[in-house]
């Protein structure tokens, strides 16, 4: 049993995404995990992978058409490195969905997704019906394609390894696709997929200039912003803020759910968070159904009350 | 240019999915069936496209048992042009979708595929990736914007951090996310001419694919439910107990 991880980075910093998928490899494969760094002048993210607690070696292949981790170029690689491997894990983040299915395919082998459990090296239990239903599965290829649902495994300690740091050949550009640009938030506030606590608005917060309200609480508590996928459908806020079934899939210590009714789309995004606050004022919304803290009443007189009473007692 | 799309019919997103007693699967008789929401973008992608004069041809897709024909329907309604079912009555797994797709799109030569970035029964988020993988053609997956020029498509995608644009030679694979653009109804008049509209048949057997599941499911189960209910009345009183029962800030 041998495992590879393909890391997850901007050719800068490893995403912490990575220490997830790796979690998941090493009750795979135990200490037979590797790390897969492909990108452009990437020997910083590789320095950095080699210090992640439990990883044996870091490959790393630099090469140009490794750098914004185009799906065309970066498979072929990951097939050529496949046969050394009885696994090949990524967190399943957007560009781990991007990557991995097409690498199955080129192995002829179904890809497990977003898996939240290890059951054995062949067996996993994955979230079905937006997380409504837990389908145990067990694959029968002989090569295990998977994606991590990030929250389901607690990271690994980003330090406190010393992998060798061995090159690998590349496998060129396959010319068929191209980088064009990126437009990435900015902000100051932890990511949501990894915040310790979240806090998210729904069509109750009624515009995006509402959401100055959240975000004075979020930096009290020192925690991301997040939103329904209603509120982003009325333009509030971008689509990034988006937790829920076909947003990001978040667990954090703590979830402030305000002006959020539950719709099953919404819960499917947060629900194994670990202690959850809802704050609405239809106290018969079903998101207090699944609160250990519901907090009925009008959340533009709550949420400043939220702020004053956060600051006083810092 | 020829345009394909996929559709799945899967329980209707609205539909509280049932877990059946004896761990196999959920319950789907008498549940209300629908298209993919994905899909439903994806058709609706194809129909803007044609009416800005660069598709000409929209071709639906759907494989899996008779009742399939019914999704496609709804294609046709929106406005698609023809469709083709692959019929079979086993389970399909995403690669063997994929296989399947790519014989189709072998004999109908379309120069873009557009489906949707994931199913929401079973939530795998393959199909597309897997299929161009298969064709050795580009993919553009979670597109939230298309722009088509000669033999490109300039497109948009819903990444964690934001947004990315891609430049993929055509032809290509498309994956819809959710702001991509909002599906239309189809008309009365339209679902009456939908149903004169051709439907081809074929079986994995025909096209000469093996689409035996790779993956077992070995059981079923209900989520550990969550016990919530618990209420506050004031501010102060939920910061307090955040601070001293809960210990989370």
């Amino acid at each position: 049993m041998a495992a590879l991880v393909i890391a997850e980075h901007d050719n800068v910093a490893l995403r912490a995404a990575t220490l997830n998928a790796v979690a998941a490899a090493a009750e795979i494969a135990g200490q037979d995990v590797d790390i897969l760094v492909a990108g452009k002048d990437c020997r910083p993210v590789a320095e950095a992978a080699a210090k992640i607690a439990g990883v044996k070696r870091v490959l790393l292949a630099d090469d140009a058409a490794y750098e914004h981790a185009l799906a065309e170029n970066v498979a072929p690689l990951v097939v050529k490195l496949a046969e050394n491997f009885s696994h090949l894990l990524a967190t399943a983040t957007t560009s781990g969905k991007n990557l991995m299915p097409r690498v199955a395919a080129l192995l002829d082998v179904m890809q497990i997704s977003d898996i939240s459990a290890v059951v054995s090296p062949d067996t996993f239990v994955r979230p079905i019906y937006a997380g409504n239903a837990l389908a145990t599965v067990q694959s029968t290829d002989p090569v295990k394609v998977i994606t991590v649902r990030g929250t389901a495994f607690p990271p690994v300690e980003a330090t406190g390894g010393a992998a060798a740091v061995e090159p690998v050949a590349g496998t060129g550009a396959a010319g068929i696709s191209e980088f064009v640009g990126a437009e990435l938030s900015k902000s100051e506030r932890p990511e949501l997929t990894s915040a310790r606590i979240v806090i998210s608005g729904g069509r109750g917060m009624q515009s995006g200039e509402n959401f100055h309200l959240l975000e004075k609480v979020a930096d009290k508590l020192g925690a991301a912003v997040g939103a329904s996928r209603a509120a982003v459908d009325a333009g509030f806020v971008p689509n990034d803020y988006q937790v829920g079934q076909t947003g990001k899939i978040v667990a954090p210590e703590l979830y402030i759910a305000v002006g959020i009714s539950g719709a099953i789309q919404h819960l499917a995004g947060m629900k194994d968070s670990k202690v959850i606050v809802a704050i609405n004022k239809d106290e018969e919304a079903p998101i207090f159904q699944i609160a250990d803290y519901g907090l009925v009443g009008d959340l533009f007189k709550l949420l400043p009350e939220l702020a004053d009473e956060l600051e006083r007692r810092q | 240019m020829k345009a394909l799309v996929a559709v799945k019919r899967v329980i209707d997103y609205n539909v509280k999915i049932r877990v059946k007693a004896d761990k196999t699967g959920v319950e789907t008789a008498n549940v209300k069936m629908s298209m993919n929401p994905f899909d439903e973008i994806a058709v609706e992608e194809a129909l803007r496209l044609r009416e800005a004069g660069i598709v000409d041809e929209i071709i639906a897709v759907s494989l899996g048992i008779a009742q399939c024909q019914e999704t496609i329907r709804t294609a046709l309604a929106m406005g698609a042009d023809r469709g083709v079912l692959v019929q079979t009555d086993g389970e399909l797994q995403p690669l063997a979708v994929a296989k399947l797709l790519k014989a189709v799109i072998q004999q109908e030569s379309p120069e873009i595929v557009i489906i949707g970035k994931q199913a929401i029964d079973d939530d795998c988020n393959q199909t597309g990736q897997m299929l161009s993988a298969l064709l050795g053609w580009p993919q553009a997956t979670f597109a939230s914007k298309i722009k088509i020029s000669d033999e490109h498509a300039e497109v948009a995608r819903e990444v964690d951090g934001g947004l990315e644009t891609v430049a993929i030679k055509l032809p290509a694979v498309i994956t819809t996310d959710l702001r991509l653009n909002e599906p239309r109804y189809a008309s009365l008049p339209n679902i009456m001419k939908a149903k004169k509209k051709p439907i081809a048949t074929t079986t994995p057997e025909a096209l000469g694919v093996d689409v035996t599941p790779r993956l077992t499911v070995l059981k079923v189960e209900e989520p550990p439910k969550r016990q919530g209910g618990g209420k506050v009345g004031s501010v102060a009183e939920l910061v307090d107990k955040l601070k001293t029962e809960a210990r989370v800030i």
